[in-house]
């Protein structure tokens, strides 16, 4: 039951993230998208660690934690117009 | 009891990371829907963590929750600010309702970054 109304509940929210990387009127507005989508898979993973009652799957939620915000600094990077290493 | 406690903590982290995708979709220009997503965002997800630290079985499980929470509390806010720092400096307008514009005027505003 409670397992359920977190699944629809964080759907639902990523549901609306992919609404704005779609339809987001400017590049900025669809990297936000991105960067809210990462730490909500971060929540969603963590919730399927309870679910299934497997250990290591928090270990993915971790290295999705550390991928996400490499990634969203990257996409920073880009709109600055740098290279990553700068 | 802890199960309890657990389990109304995940409920309202997950409120939390609803309440905070509605104003990313609803807020009308990228740092509204920047600081909305991001503070309402990182404290569901927080609160998620923190709640499988407190439901999970082993206690190595637990230790790695409250880590991956203090990693999503410092790099979340920090992503934000990289991604508002580009979108000013790539040339994003305010909105039109917007009453304070603090970039201007700063040291950084004037340098065209753009190569």
């Amino acid at each position: 039951m409670v397992a359920a109304v977190l699944v629809v509940v964080l759907g639902s929210s990523a549901v609306l993230c992919l609404y704005r990387i779609g339809r987001g009127p400017t590049t900025p507005d669809r990297m936000v998208g991105i960067d809210i989508l990462g730490v909500l898979v971060v929540g969603f993973v963590s919730v399927a660690c309870i679910m299934t009652g497997r250990d290591f799957v928090i270990n993915i939620a971790l290295a999705w934690a550390l991928l996400s915000f490499v990634g969203t600094l990257a996409l920073a990077k880009h709109l600055e117009g740098k290279g990553f290493d700068e | 009891m802890s199960s309890w406690l657990g389990t109304l903590l995940l409920l309202v982290g997950a409120a939390f990371d609803l309440v905070g995708c509605i104003g990313l979709v609803r807020l009308p220009d990228v740092y509204n829907r920047l600081q909305a997503g991001t503070k309402c965002v990182t404290l569901g997800t927080c609160l998620i963590l923190l709640g499988t630290a407190v439901l999970v079985d082993c206690p190595a499980c637990s230790v790695k929750a409250i880590l991956c929470l203090l990693f999503v509390l410092v790099t979340s806010p920090t992503a934000a600010h990289a991604l508002a720092r580009g979108a000013k400096v790539s040339g994003v307008p305010l909105w039109e309702g917007s009453v304070l514009d603090q970039w201007e005027g700063t040291a950084d505003a004037g340098r065209d970054e753009r190569p």
